[in-house]
């Protein structure tokens, strides 16, 4: 499987990272080298292998489901880069 | 001076009243004010909270209080959320970024009574192997070559923390280790770092890179230092689902059972013909010094190591590329202001992180996308479950196994960059164990022909760092490692 450029920019607009056109052939390059040495994997036997998803081995805990944290809008929006009362500022979505 | 004791040595020091947990701070602040223009190892210093840290804890000594970390100046990897000192994880899109919460590990630290000088450099969200990736600068190794004078990486991405520490800077630090960040950085900067067993350290407040993958751990100039480290970073954590909820064994105790009686694995796949022949000379050296000591060397087979370092630069990107998608330029970071909601996202990504982070998003998006999910990202768990099996096998033979940390010593600065792939390669020995989440240790056993030192990686079972750690420390004695970098606080001028 090969990148092509515009491949390459249909991936970059999925993972919402601004490409210019200039960009998109370069990058095809460099991810196509680091696809190309992952095809290594084709040659593993999986049949049969479950799939690991994570390094716990254990079972995910269940927690009661409460409230544990909150009334602070002060510190969770003290990192907002734009905000309007108690609310984060965004750009207008809806004309 | 107060900058040459181990961290042991500085406690042992504090509890004897022979100097002041201030005198000590201001000793490693005198040597971070001293040498950080030069190695760059910090990217925050906290020095007005280090004094106000140290002046508390020079009063609970006088209180007759006894905690195990007292009055210890450390260095941060800035990876770790600090409430009200900013928090970078090494990238433009959290310059701006001040925690209001503390995460686990150093909360535990605090607890401990530890004293933090500030938040250390690291390769951008942790990509990295040569801190090269940082948006704060490289760091420089404290090392050179034999002479020659050319900066050299300190590896990473805990580099900045294992730096700080090779210097002097800091009595220890905190680091992460995802593919080899703890392991790789400490080879190359002749100090110990230990990478525990995935879920013994808490993950929560902690930026993060590769979820199933993270794992805290400390860096220290000897390995009884990352002991006592991480008996207080250690322990479970509601906060996170993944910790362990198991009991934190004596660490430092263990450092004190020998080897007597161990069987010792060697990993057939670890040797190539491309090894440097004074990694291979000193990993025989190793075996030698455990055989000496009543260890028994046994060889094993982890047959799908090779595929290791594919696995995961899979595995890794997938998973960054779900937890980078936070970074958005709303609630938190910078923003760069676009046409619409959507170019605004775009171009404060593009803006934000730097070109691996960029390369690792793509990559990961396009392997989780639809129609290459199977073949990529399913496949490479498939793969990681192999190499999981592989050390559960070797675990039904041998206590621990010992291989090189690193398959070279540390690089000048700028090397291996036209290439990723030439890049991910110095993880070759790391990253099995991390996808495999067993604990591993980097301990310094000498120098290679240039004057740049080379480490022995022990790795062990699930949850017996402690092995881990009785290892370690008998190689540590035996290679009797006291050589200095070239830039260390103290150095005559």
């Amino acid at each position: 499987m090969s990148l092509d450029p515009a491949t390459v920019r249909r991936i970059a607009r999925l993972a919402r990272i601004h490409v210019e056109n200039v960009e998109a052939e370069h990058l095809a390059r460099e991810l196509n080298g680091i696809l190309g040495w992952i095809e290594q994997l084709n040659e593993v036997d999986v049949e049969g292998i479950d799939p690991l998803t994570g390094a716990a081995q254990m079972a995910m805990r269940l927690r009661p489901d409460t409230v544990t944290d909150g009334g602070i809008p002060e510190l969770v929006l003290g990192n907002a880069p734009d905000r309007a009362g108690t609310f984060y500022a965004v750009p207008k979505v809806v004309e | 001076m107060l900058t040459d004791l181990s961290l042991v040595e500085a406690r042992d020091g504090l509890r004897r009243r022979d100097f002041s947990a201030v005198e000590l701070t201001e000793a490693h602040l005198d040597a971070v004010a001293a040498l950080n223009p030069r190695i760059n190892a910090f990217i925050t210093v906290s020095a007005d909270m280090a004094r106000t840290q140290a002046a508390a804890a020079d009063a609970a000594l006088a209180a007759g209080e006894d905690r195990p970390l007292l009055g210890l100046p450390l260095a941060i990897k800035d990876l770790f959320c600090t409430e009200g000192v900013r928090t970078t994880a090494g990238s433009r899109i959290l310059e701006p970024f001040v925690p209001p919460y503390e995460s686990t590990v150093t909360a535990n630290l605090l607890r401990d009574g530890a004293v933090f000088l500030g938040k250390a450099n690291l390769d951008e969200f942790a990509m990295g192997s040569s801190n090269m990736t940082s948006a704060f600068g490289p760091v420089r190794n404290p090392w050179t070559r034999r002479g020659d004078n050319r900066p050299l990486v300190p590896g990473g991405s805990s580099g900045g923390s294992c730096a700080a520490v090779a210097a002097r800077m800091a009595l220890g630090a905190t680091a992460t280790d995802t593919g080899g960040s703890i392991r790789q950085p400490a080879s190359f900067c002749g100090i110990a770092g230990v990478k525990p067993t995935y879920g013994r350290c808490s993950r929560w407040g902690i930026v993060a890179f590769a979820s199933s993958l993270d794992q805290a751990g400390p860096v220290a100039r000897t390995v009884e230092d990352c002991a006592v480290l991480l008996g207080s970073m250690a322990g479970f954590d509601p906060k996170d689902s993944t910790s362990a909820d198991r009991a934190v064994p004596d660490f430092a105790a263990a450092c004190r059972r020998g080897v007597r009686g161990l069987r010792i694995g060697v990993p057939r796949e670890y040797r190539s013909d491309s090894m440097p022949p004074e990694i291979e000379a000193m990993w025989q050296q190793g075996l030698a010094w455990l055989r000496d000591e009543g260890a028994e060397i046994v060889d094993v087979s982890l047959p799908h190591t090779k595929y290791g370092l594919a696995t995961y630069y899979i595995v890794a990107p997938a998973e960054a590329s779900s937890n980078l998608a936070r970074y958005d330029g709303v609630r938190f970071g910078r923003r760069v202001e676009g046409e619409d909601l959507t170019d605004m996202y775009e171009r404060t990504r593009a803006e934000g992180f730097g070109a691996e982070v960029r390369r690792r998003v793509m990559i990961g998006t396009y392997v989780l996308s639809a129609g290459y999910y199977d073949a990529y990202y399913l496949r490479a768990q498939k793969v990681r479950a192999l190499i999981l099996r592989d050390f559960t096998d070797a675990y039904a033979q041998v206590d621990a196994l010992l291989t090189p940390t690193a398959p070279s010593a540390a690089f000048a600065q700028g090397d291996k960059m036209d290439d990723p792939v030439a890049m991910y390669l110095n993880d070759v020995f790391t990253v099995p164990a991390s996808m495999a989440g067993v604990p591993g240790l980097s301990v310094p056993a000498g120098l290679d022909g240039q004057g740049l030192p080379l480490g022995l990686q022990v790795l062990g079972r699930p949850f017996d760092e402690e092995t881990v750690f009785a290892v370690g420390a008998v190689l540590e004695r035996a290679a009797g490692f006291r050589h200095l970098p070239a830039i260390w606080a103290g150095a005559p001028a």
